[in-house]
């Protein structure tokens, strides 16, 4: 197994080159002058500061070189550093990726044991009441606008009701944990601290129920759908025939069988929730890595893109080797090649 | 024609679908006021007879943004899935049909774009572009292709060495007329299906990028834009809500819509 993961994580390699070449390619042949967006009008007054700013950021090299040095530093895990702020890029990400990896995590972990727990409903009691009931609550999920419904939630929860917190991680003026994980839900919990942890928990709330809403649509989807094509196979009947109590057939039988898509679909949910909360976090002002690609992408901070687009990348090349783990562990007749 | 009878989620989809398309269309003799015509007297006007949906800041009538709000969005969304999905299934056609290095180069690029952070991708792109519809319609066709590559090819690769492609051949037919009058046929029915199910993706994609700030530039009746300048406003609830709800109702239909003909052309896949 321990070679397999190593010939793996191998193959994701081209994928993450592939990633960086073509970050590169766009900032550098887009239309656009990174010098004067940066350096605005005091670029047009003085020559001397446009030629200092190319040579600083390497931009007075062919494309090539640029690109080649680049990949030299990345090497030595230097990912550049960020034009807007000057400071590296990896301790930028280093204190974004936590924030995401929290919120995702949490997000898809509530999404998946309410999916699956309304697709097997939905499935056992088919065309019933309870079934439309799933149905319609998958349905909505899918097509929910996220950047409308945490605005939604926002102004009635917070707003009106006030029964969650601001927008944020901590309230303002609490000191988070002496970070650990850099998730403060952990962190909190691993330093002893459980006024913060119950704080932190209570400003993931709202977030949480934004992603998770869209992705119990599409697991509960696929839950039922695959339950009910299980549920009409032999061995299910036989089992029922032995005299089983039903849930002990649902439970045991159908549902390990029908494990694999949900599985595909929770790990693609994973992968998204990392890469695609810019909005959420936008508005629930959630410093993660979705704020930080949106910020640097805004003031075409490229060096800060390509590294947000590598640790995208890592994480969808990871994920997608966690779940291809995850099938062997739940059908032993998948091996690894 | 029982068949079709039998679909009540493409029927109401359907009707949703087009009268959200009419209101946008007919959008000027639905509603008295202009997209643009401010009554700064009768700003953040509550939900009233007079207004409907009220009025936002500059006491613009939120209805009529609204329903003209539905052409920006349904336009990107539609061209977007129609060119991206054209040039995606004759992409991956192609590839399919010809094989061999092609195959392997455009399978690979298939797989780097989706393992790209789209959304990262995208705005880099508009904010290098300048924000604009055309400029995020570009943008989210550059992603948009490969899903229909992928889809095309496998269809192509089904067909290709079957009976009546050899017969084409053997009639003397030039691999391109082949190509063209017996192989893309095969292809279409997967491509419409999964255009229309990619619909409501798209236009919450689409939408997404202008609340940003990426797409629609103000003072367009554009929906995401619209729930963007609502954002802020927490107390005056419907500048927001209005528009959003929109979307939301818009993609269900889609969806509904997309769902019921996949059941209707491809019965082996219904439910899932």
């Amino acid at each position: 197994m321990g070679r397999y993961l190593f010939r793996r994580a191998l193959l994701g390699l081209p994928t993450l080159v592939g990633i960086t070449g073509v970050t590169f390619l766009v900032s550098h042949l887009l239309p656009t002058d990174l010098v004067l967006i940066n350096l605005g009008d005091r670029a047009t007054q003085s020559p001397g500061l446009v030629e200092a700013f190319r040579h600083r950021w390497g931009l007075d090299r062919p494309v090539v070189v640029q690109y080649l040095i680049y990949l030299g530093s990345l090497l030595r895990g230097d990912l550049g550093t960020s034009i807007a702020t000057n400071r590296p890029v990896l301790t930028e990400l280093a204190l974004s990726l936590p924030a995401t990896v929290e919120l995702a995590t949490v997000a898809v972990v509530v999404a998946v044991i309410v999916g699956v727990s309304l697709g097997i409903l939905a499935a056992v009691t088919r065309d019933s009441a309870v079934d439309a009931v799933a149905r319609g609550a998958a349905a909505i999920g899918v097509a929910v606008p996220t950047f409308w419904f945490a605005i939604l939630l926002l102004s009635t929860v917070y707003y009106r009701l006030g029964w969650a917190p601001p927008p944020g991680r901590l309230t303002s003026g609490l000191a988070p944990p002496e970070p650990i994980t850099g998730m403060y839900v952990l962190d909190s919990l691993l330093r002893g601290r459980p006024d913060l942890f119950a704080d932190a928990l209570r400003h993931l709330a709202l977030p949480v129920v934004v992603l998770a809403t869209i992705g119990v649509g599409f697991v509960t989807r696929i839950t039922r759908a695959s339950m009910l094509e299980v549920l009409a196979r032999d061995y299910v009947r036989t089992a029922q025939a032995k005299g089983l109590t039903r849930w002990a057939v649902v439970l045991r039988h159908a549902l390990r069988n029908a494990l694999i898509p949900i599985i595909t679909i929770g790990g693609t949910l994973y992968a998204q929730l990392m890469s695609g909360t810019v909005m959420t976090e936008t508005i629930f002002s959630w410093p993660g890595l979705g704020r930080y690609a949106f910020s640097s992408a805004a003031s075409l901070d490229f060096p800060a893109v390509m590294g947000v687009a590598l640790v995208v990348g890592a994480i969808y090349v990871a994920i997608n080797l966690g779940v291809d783990l995850l099938y062997v562990l739940v059908n032993p007749r998948v091996r690894f090649r | 024609m029982i068949r079709w009878r039998r679909h009540l989620g493409l029927l109401v989809g359907g009707a949703a679908v087009a009268v959200s398309v009419v209101a946008a269309g007919a959008a000027p003799l639905l509603t008295p006021y202009g997209w643009d015509e401010q009554h700064l007297e009768a700003a953040f006007h509550p939900p009233t007879p007079v207004h409907p949906f009220g009025t936002d800041d500059l006491g613009r009538d939120v209805l009529t943004r609204v329903l003209y709000g539905g052409r920006y969005t349904l336009a990107l969304a539609g061209s977007v899935v129609a060119l991206a999905g054209l040039a995606g299934m004759m992409i991956g056609a192609f590839s399919g049909y010809v094989g061999g290095w092609a195959d392997e180069g455009v399978m690979r690029a298939t797989e780097l774009v989706m393992a790209f952070p789209a959304i990262i991708l995208a705005m880099a792109i508009v904010v290098a572009l300048g924000p604009g519809l055309v400029n995020a319609g570009l943008a989210m066709g550059l992603v948009w292709w490969p899903p229909y590559a992928r889809l095309a090819r496998g269809e192509v690769l089904a067909v290709r060495t079957l009976e009546y492609v050899e017969a084409a051949a053997a009639i003397g037919q030039t691999p391109w007329g082949i190509f063209r009058r017996t192989i893309l046929p095969n292809v279409l029915p997967g491509m419409v299906v999964l255009a229309t199910i990619d619909l409501g993706a798209a236009i919450v994609t689409g939408a997404g990028l202008s609340f940003l700030g990426l797409g629609a530039t103000p003072p367009a009746p554009e929906w995401g834009a619209m729930v963007s300048a609502g954002r802020e406003l927490l107390a005056q609830w419907w500048v927001a809500t209005f528009p959003g709800l929109a979307i939301f109702l818009t993609v269900i239909a889609f969806n509904f819509v997309g769902d019921g003909i996949r059941d209707v052309l491809d019965p082996r896949r219904r439910g899932s």
